[in-house]
This record gives structure tokens, sequence and C-alpha cells, in this order.
């Protein structure tokens, strides 16, 4: 398959971007952060998303969505990495339907719908210290009655404070676990965490909350199972969200380097940005192409899609850094104002290469997979 | 199965059938490279045979029409091919400044008659081409070369002379810059002609390098005579050809970054460094600077198949092969950079059995020169910048 957009990939991208142009500029970033808006996010944007038919992007027909793949999902996450928009989209129309979507009852697959629709927000908490370790995942999960007993303590739950449904993966005498937990259930504790980017997590504690058997998503002890593709399927469209963040970021940039002028010519013409701008340009191009592949990979079915996930996120998680960095640098002071776009940039990237795995994590597994 | 799967499945059966034992894995050095020509020199009887097999097949130069002795494969065929290929660690059949680079001008500018000469022998490695670009004045600001071609009627008489001309010693015929008017503007005085090395006039000189090796040559022409039916293109308007031609040498000289990766880092730090208990390279530093540059190879060669896809789809600027170029060839350089680290006191041999005729470190000296020739690094970043991004004054 040839490493770029189909045409009808190429519509979608345009609707994207240009729906999220219409509704969700910068200012609505801006908006609900100024407001201290309570849920972080817009519900009427999401709902949008909903009849746009992104939120179900993935979703089967069968249950409302588009049943389309991960390069569509990937190139929605992309436009939100250029408009920053706030929204479950990550938490919700990918990760969670994605549990859901190959493992859930069918009770649980109700949720589907309205994932779809817009309506539902829900969320996956696996995280649990300051860093993104899966393996290392220590909520437990004991055998109480019919059910479980879980405790543990759970962060950077995407938009956690506002879930209708909790997904937490929590350690089973049969191994990691995942358990669907309505948010006000005796025992849980959501926290809100309002990020250095304007968007939202939550910390979420679970005290000796009693969940019944069919809480349980798939198998008991069958939790990486289903987190794995999940995983590698947040990566990807993570990379997607860096790449498009860092390439506006850039185009910010350049725009600047046409137009501000210093001793009488344009920033622009001097070669020590010029090199700056060339080098960061390539980097992005990597980053572009690595995360394309990981996607295709994913929608293939292939072997190494895992590991193309672990190379796009690094990459992409990189190459977005770079463009923050040189995007305040080259703005110079005004670049350091809350006024101006890029220092937004720069703090929504931080969080995004926090998301499932930074750049050492997914360098340290791939070290690892080679056998080194 | 569709069509694809079932190329696939040939092809496999194909190379196990051909692909003789001593091409498979990584090349013990330099001596293994296939470069064909008259004078062809090969390291075992095997690198003989696989030349001969997939010069047949047009599989040296997959994605060449079959009237012109390529292998006449789709793009999605090729890159099956590549991928079959690398399965095996099948070395490359033939390295060929003929298809890297002559080939492609060929097929867009050349006439039927020197498609139909010329590109056969290339597809199956008889003549060895060499490239004169470059002269002692005239390096990075290339259009300012001054060798002169005067208009004999129906033959010019060519005098001057090249600097770092890759393997001119060794090449068979020339693809050359001459400057066929004088009085124009630099870019539109030159031409872009053919001919062999063997026309009287034309001496070489090999250069030593840093590596202690002469890959590139001073190559001196003294009124040397070249048939006009050798003008490739339009009389003066050489450099439209000659910068097509530089696309596709950036790219190939890009992808040594992917080629040259050889023997994976990793293998060779793990015998000269050990692991630990835990079965990481027992060096933590040089492991992650390892990973780190794995990652940056992996992109690259999906930037790389990235900008192959986007030329065939025509959504590319030429310009992206001065990103594969700029990027590949400093990968290539920290490849090597890290390659000596790994290889230690062993990467330091310089001659003897043992290190193949110190190849590690000559290697790593080779590859300096990959952000210099072809266009340095500094002048791929100007030519991003200005055709690219469109900066201004750039």
């Amino acid at each position: 398959m040839p490493l770029i957009l189909t045409e009808e990939q190429t519509m979608l991208q345009d609707a994207a971007d240009g729906f999220l142009a219409e509704h969700a500029p910068l200012d609505h970033l801006r908006k609900l952060r100024d407001d201290r808006d309570p849920d972080g996010l817009s519900r009427d944007l999401w709902r949008g998303f909903g009849e746009m038919g992104f939120a179900g992007v993935l979703i089967p027909e069968a249950h409302g969505g588009l049943g389309l793949g991960a390069v569509e999902a990937g190139v929605i996450a992309e436009s939100l990495g250029r408009s920053l928009t706030p929204s479950p989209f990550m938490g919700s129309a990918i990760l969670s339907a994605k549990v859901l979507s190959d493992g859930g009852s069918e009770v649980q697959q109700a949720w589907l719908p309205r994932i779809a629709a817009g309506e539902a927000v829900l969320s996956l908490a696996i995280d649990e210290g300051a860093k993104h370790a899966p393996s290392r995942i220590t909520a437990r999960a004991e055998r109480s009655g019919n059910g479980f007993r879980l405790n543990g303590a759970k962060a950077l739950v995407l938009d956690g404070h506002i879930a209708d449904a909790l997904i937490v993966a929590a350690r089973a005498e049969e191994g990691i676990t995942l358990f669907l937990v309505d948010p006000k259930t005796d025992g849980v504790a959501v926290e809100r965490t309002v990020m250095v980017d304007a968007h939202n997590a939550a910390r979420v504690t679970l005290t000796d909350v009693e969940v019944d058997a069919d809480a349980v998503i798939g198998a008991v002890g069958g939790g990486e199972a289903l987190l794995n593709p999940a995983l590698a399927l947040g990566r990807a469209c993570a990379a997607s969200t860096l790449t498009g963040a860092g390439d506006q970021a850039f185009k910010i940039t350049l725009e600047y380097l046409r137009t501000r002028k210093q001793f009488g010519r344009l920033i622009g013409e001097f070669q020590a940005l010029q090199h700056r701008a060339a080098h960061l340009y390539t980097e992005l191009a990597l980053a572009r192409a690595a995360t394309l592949a990981a996607l295709q990979a994913i929608d293939a079915g292939r072997d190494d899609a895992d590991l193309a996930a672990s190379v796009a996120k690094a990459k992409a998680g990189r190459a977005a850094e770079l463009a923050v960095q040189e995007a305040v640098q080259m703005h110079g002071g005004v670049g350091m104002t809350d006024a101006f776009d890029v220092g937004l940039y720069m703090k929504r990237v931080r969080v995004l290469n926090e998301l499932l795995g930074d750049a050492q994590f997914h360098t340290e597994r791939l070290a690892r997979s080679q056998g080194f | 199965m569709t069509d694809l799967d079932a190329f696939r499945t040939e092809t496999r059966a194909w190379l196990e059938e051909n692909c003789p034992p001593e091409v498979r894995g990584p090349m013990a050095s330099e001596a293994d490279t296939i470069w064909g020509g008259r004078d062809a020199v090969f390291a075992t009887p095997g690198h003989r045979l696989w030349l001969e097999r997939m010069g047949a097949r047009g599989w040296t130069a997959p994605e060449w029409p079959r009237e012109y002795g390529g292998g006449g494969l789709s793009r999605e065929e090729a890159k099956v091919l590549a991928s079959e290929l690398r399965r095996i660690k099948a070395q490359p059949a033939l390295a060929s400044f003929g298809v890297w680079m002559l080939g492609p001008a060929l097929l867009a500018f050349g006439t039927e008659e020197q498609k139909k000469r010329f590109l056969p022998e290339i597809v199956r490695g008889e003549i060895r081409w060499c490239q004169g670009y470059s002269e002692p004045g005239a390096g990075s600001d290339l259009a300012s070369i001054q060798t002169k071609a005067e208009d004999r009627g129906d033959h010019w008489i060519v005098n001057g002379q090249k600097i770092w001309t890759s393997y001119a010693d060794k090449a068979d015929w020339i693809f050359c810059l001459v400057r066929t008017d004088p009085e124009a503007p630099k870019h539109l005085g030159i031409s872009f002609v053919l001919f062999d090395m063997k026309t009287p006039g034309v001496t070489t000189r090999p250069i030593t390098l840093i590596s202690g090796k002469s890959p590139f040559c001073e190559t001196f022409f003294d009124d040397v005579r070249v048939e006009k039916e050798n003008l490739v293109g339009t009389l003066n308007r050489g450099w439209d050809v000659a910068k097509y031609l530089l696309a596709h040498e950036r790219t190939m000289i890009g992808a040594m970054g992917e080629v040259g990766a050889g023997r994976p880092l990793h293998q060779t730090a793990l015998e000269t460094i050990g692991a630990d208990a835990e079965g990481r390279l027992d060096d933590p530093m040089l492991r992650a600077r390892i990973a780190e540059l794995e990652i940056d190879a992996a992109a690259f060669r999906l930037a790389m198949e990235r900008a192959g896809d986007q030329m065939k789809a025509k959504q590319a600027h030429p310009a992206i092969a001065s990103m594969l170029k700029y990027y590949g060839s400093e990968l290539n350089k920290r490849r090597h950079e890290l390659r000596m680290a790994a290889g230690g006191i062993d990467a330091l041999e310089w001659e003897g059995e043992r290190s193949h005729g110190g190849a590690a470190a000559r290697d790593w000296l080779r590859t300096k020169a990959n952000s210099i020739e072809g266009g340095t690094s500094e002048i791929q970043l100007n030519i991003i910048a200005k055709h690219l991004l469109q900066l201004p004054g750039a």
C-alpha cells in the first residue's frame, strides 16, 4: 500500500480540518481555559463530532459508527493536533471504543452507539505513576462475592472528571483484567487535573470498589490481549496528533520568517534560520511517514504494527518537540507571550509526549524488541 | 490471493533458487560490491552469477520498462521485490551510477536510440559509468563549470578538468557536463554529453582520501572528440538534465542511510561489550544512542518509501530528494560513528585479515564524504529552504 492518503482519506482530512476551523479555532481552547469551564471541553462540539461521524470513526457500523480504520482515526487525530481542540476523541472514540469493540459484552457494547453519537464520554484508566508503564500496573482486583473488589490509584485518565464510565485496568490473580466501572460507584473518587495545556485528565482512586463479575471486559486475566492493540492504536493516533501540532507550529513559524523584519531584512533571509527551518521540515516529514506507516500497519493487521506505533510515537514526539522549541525561539519575545499561539502548541506537545509513553519509553521498547 | 500476493510467492521461489549463498548476509567489506563493467571484478563466482541472473531478469532496474531491459515492475511489485530481497538479506546485485543516475535521466531526456543503446547494458551491468560534474573551481557552485566543448560540425572537441569523479579510473563511459556556450549566463551554456573513457585524450589520476582508498579521481580532457549523437537533451540546456540527475543522485546517496546499514550495530556492540543480566547491552549510554539511531533509521526508511510513492502519484516536489539526501547522509555518518564506538579497539585496525583490511575504519572515513558529494548538506538545506519552504532570498 502506498504511503500516502487515499482520495477518501484526504476528503476526510479536509472535512475534519474544515469542521474544526469553523467550530473550534484556537480561541475555543482559550475560552474554555479562561472561563475555567467546569467540563474543560464543549459537549456540544463532541455531539458535533458525533453528527460528522468523527466520534464513531472506528466503531463498527452495526453499532452506529463509520466502521473505518486506524488511518482514518489518525487523520482526525491529526486535525485535533492542528487545532489543539480539547475533546474526548482519544479517551472515548479511540481507546475505549477499541477495547469495547474488540472485547465488550453485548451489554457493554451498548456504549458504542452513544460514543459514536458524541453523547457518552468514556475513559481508559491505565497509568498510575508519573510515567506510562502498563507492564507495572499495581491496582488490584480481588475476588469478592460474585465479582471483584478493586483497589488502586490511576492517573492521566483523559477527561475522567466527566466520564460516564471508566475502563479500569487492574491486576487479578489471573493477570491484568479490564473492568467497566461506573464512576458513581461507592469507593471511586475522581479528581479533575487541569493540565499545562488546558486539557483535562483525572486522578481516580479506587478504595474497596465492589463490581459484579459482568463488569469484566473480555476474560479475567485477558486484559493485556485487549489493551495491547488499543495502546498501539492510541500511540499511533497520538503520533498523528503530535505531527499535526508540530506541523501547525512550524507553519506559524514559517509565516513569521516570511514577514518579520530586523536589520532591514526579513528574518527568513538569514541562513542561520533557513537551515534550522529546513532541518525541522525534514524531521517532521520523517515523523509523518512513520506515523502513516504505523496506522497502515495496524489496519493491515501486520505483526510489526505494535513496534511501528512505537517508532511513530518516538519519532513524532521528538520532531514535534523540536518544532515547538524552534517556534518559540524563532518568534523571540512574542513567542513567550500567552497572547501568541505558539506557546499553546508547546504545552500541548509536552502533554502528548507523556501520553501513552514518551520517546524514551518507545525507544527502549525498540531496543528490547531488537534484542539489545 | 491477490496478484501482488502471487507475485510475492513467485518472487520468493525464484530468489530461493537463484540467489547464491555467497551474496546472502551483510557484505564483509567494500570488495563485495558488484560494480560490473567491461573489466568487472567479482568477490566470488556467486557474485558474478547473482549479477547475471538479476540483470537478465531486469531486476537490477526493477521499475524500468522491459523494452529497455528493465524489470517492468509496478511500484508495488518493486516494493515486494525489495522486501523479499531484504528478507533473505541479499546483497545488491549491482551498484551502478548507470542505474541510479544516468538511466533515469536518459529515460526522461534521451532519444529513443540513446535509450535502446545505453539502458540495456546498464541493466546487465556491462558498462560502468562515471559522472563528470565537479571541477576544481566548481564544487557547491556547480554551474560554474569551465570544461569547454568546441563545435567542429559533426562533433565537439572537449578540453578541461573534472575532479571527484567517482571511480573514473575504473569506468567505461562518462556522463559529463561541458560548456557549449561560453557567452551565455552560466546555467544556460551547459550541455550534457556522453563519451567513452577510452577516447584518446582522457586521462585519470586517483586521489588518495583519508580512508587510504582512492574512490575519486581527477579526470583530464585533452582534445577529446565527442560525437554529437551523444548529446542528451537540448544543446545548452544540459543544466536541466544535470539537475534532474542530481535529484536521483541525492536520493541514492540518501539511501546509503539505509543500505549502508549492513550488519546491525547492536550485534557488533553485544559482541565487543556484552550484555547485562537482562540481556541489555552493558553500556547504557551507547545502547541509548544506538536505539535512538534505529528509531531515526526506521523513520527515514519510511520517509524514503513515502517519497517514492509521492513521486509516483505526482504529489512530490522534486526538491524532496534534497531532504532525503541531507538526512540520509547525516544518518549514515552517525551510524558509522556509533559503529566505531561499538567496535572499540577492534575497529581501529588499519590492515590485515582479521579486520578485512581495516574495513570498519575505512568505511567510517568514507562516510564523511556522504554529506559533501552530490551537493553538501548545507546546499541541500538551501534547496529545501528555497524550493520547499519558499523562504525569502533563499
